[in-house]
């Protein structure tokens, strides 16, 4: 099965519950073979997969309530975060922070845990991105820089409370 | 210096998304090399996108789990899943090429043929478990095949050739029982399917290549009562090689 562990991983970490990711992927399976006829040749594949899989959570209950409860897109105007609690902009990590950087990522907004996961996990360009969230690319670098931010700021307060 | 570095870290996620222009990415390359502070920032940066590829591969399926998702997607219609998946996964280009490919299932018997024969190969690239009998020497498949269908033929030597043989099955034409045997060329696979020639009587006349738009190719020929198919994505050039090897047999 194609891409089965990798949507697998993103699916958890957006549901952050096993059997919710476990449906998140079967239902995104079910559609991909539905709608197979609508894949559009010549455009990405993983995108079309990942954008079933991301629709598939925004839609479902535990995705509403976790973009209910979060700014949808500060970039378009929502609320700024805290950006004076950030002073300097490097945080230095290293092995045995993985489990606050774990932490910090659980606790990013999910439009912010998405895209980094995309990024840095799936290691998409950022047109790809751009497919798989359906947003123009300089949104795509906008909400990348801020989701940067955001989790420096979560993580160096992970790192001060230890 | 300040002033130029601000503009320059502004860009450092960019750089290191590896998304500026060539140019910008040498200039980039060259400022880093010679500013300590974006190189400190630049280090961080590429730690964090380090650590959080580690730690963002997090969660994997559980075998139970995988094994009921390949069963629901097995339980349906084993044409489209087959196809669908297999070509997903090797080429989107091959899509409008299948559905060529089954609009024209039904238009002839000819062509109901070459479809099948798709489907077959298509159908065992998607398997799990392609072969039943795995082994690269000839004189361990050909063996095998005594007693489980109603014929018997000879597999080419390979020495010298790009082709590896990788196996075969059983396999099964409108009911009647034949020979799947699959080869690896340049990690594209062909498949080459045996049947008696009274079993797919179909007029082939002397062109009988593939149905146009055929995401395969596909060259066919009768030999010692024996109707030969070699198909495979490759192109038309290794599949006539191989049904040379064949035919010379």
């Amino acid at each position: 099965m194609p891409l089965f562990d990798q949507l697998y991983n993103f699916a958890h970490w957006l549901t952050q519950n096993r059997e919710e990711a476990e449906d998140l992927v079967q239902e995104t399976y079910a559609k991909a073979l539905r709608g197979f006829s609508s894949f559009q040749l010549g455009t990405n594949f993983r995108a079309w997969m990942y954008r079933i899989l991301r629709n598939t959570f925004l839609t479902s209950r535990t995705g509403l309530k976790a973009t209910v409860t979060v700014p949808l897109d500060a970039e378009d105007g929502g609320p700024e975060l805290a950006v004076e609690s950030e002073t300097p902009e490097t945080v230095f990590i290293d092995r045995s922070d993985r489990r606050a950087l774990e932490t910090a990522m659980e606790n990013l907004p999910v439009h912010f845990r998405e895209i980094l996961l995309l990024s840095e996990v799936e290691e998409m360009s950022y047109q790809e991105i751009s497919e798989t969230l359906s947003i123009p690319i300089g949104t795509v670098m906008s909400r990348l820089s801020r989701a940067r931010r955001h989790l420096r700021i979560l993580l160096r307060q992970r790192l001060q409370e230890a | 210096m300040i002033m130029a570095c601000e503009s320059w870290q502004k860009q450092l996620d960019t750089y290191l998304d590896g998304e500026l222009s060539a140019d910008d990415m040498k200039a980039f390359d060259a400022h880093v090399r010679t500013c300590s502070s974006c190189a400190a920032d630049a280090l961080a940066r590429v730690q964090m996108k380090r650590s959080l590829e580690v730690a963002g591969k997090r969660f994997a399926p559980s075998a139970d789990f995988r094994r009921r998702i390949q069963k629901s997607i097995a339980a349906r219609p084993q044409r489209s899943f087959s196809l669908a998946w297999t070509l997903a996964t090797v080429a989107a280009v091959l899509v409008a090429g299948t559905l060529a490919l089954t609009h024209l299932a039904a238009r002839s018997s000819r062509d109901h043929v070459f479809s099948e024969i798709a489907d077959l190969h298509v159908a065992t690239l998607a398997s799990s478990s392609p072969v039943d009998v795995v082994s690269t020497d000839r004189h361990t498949v050909k063996p095998w095949f005594q007693g489980k269908i109603p014929f018997a033929f000879n597999l080419p030597e390979l020495q010298n050739t790009e082709f590896t043989l990788v196996g075969g099955r059983m396999t099964y034409l409108d009911q009647t029982p034949g020979a799947q045997l699959l080869y690896d060329v340049r990690k594209h696979h062909i498949s080459v399917f045996i049947f008696q020639e009274r079993s797919v009587p179909v007029n082939w006349g002397a062109n009988s290549l593939a149905p146009k738009n055929s995401p395969f190719n596909v060259e066919t020929w009768s030999q010692g009562g024996l109707r030969y198919f070699v198909i495979s994505d490759t192109s038309p050039a290794d599949i006539d090689a191989l049904a040379q090897l064949f035919e010379r047999d």
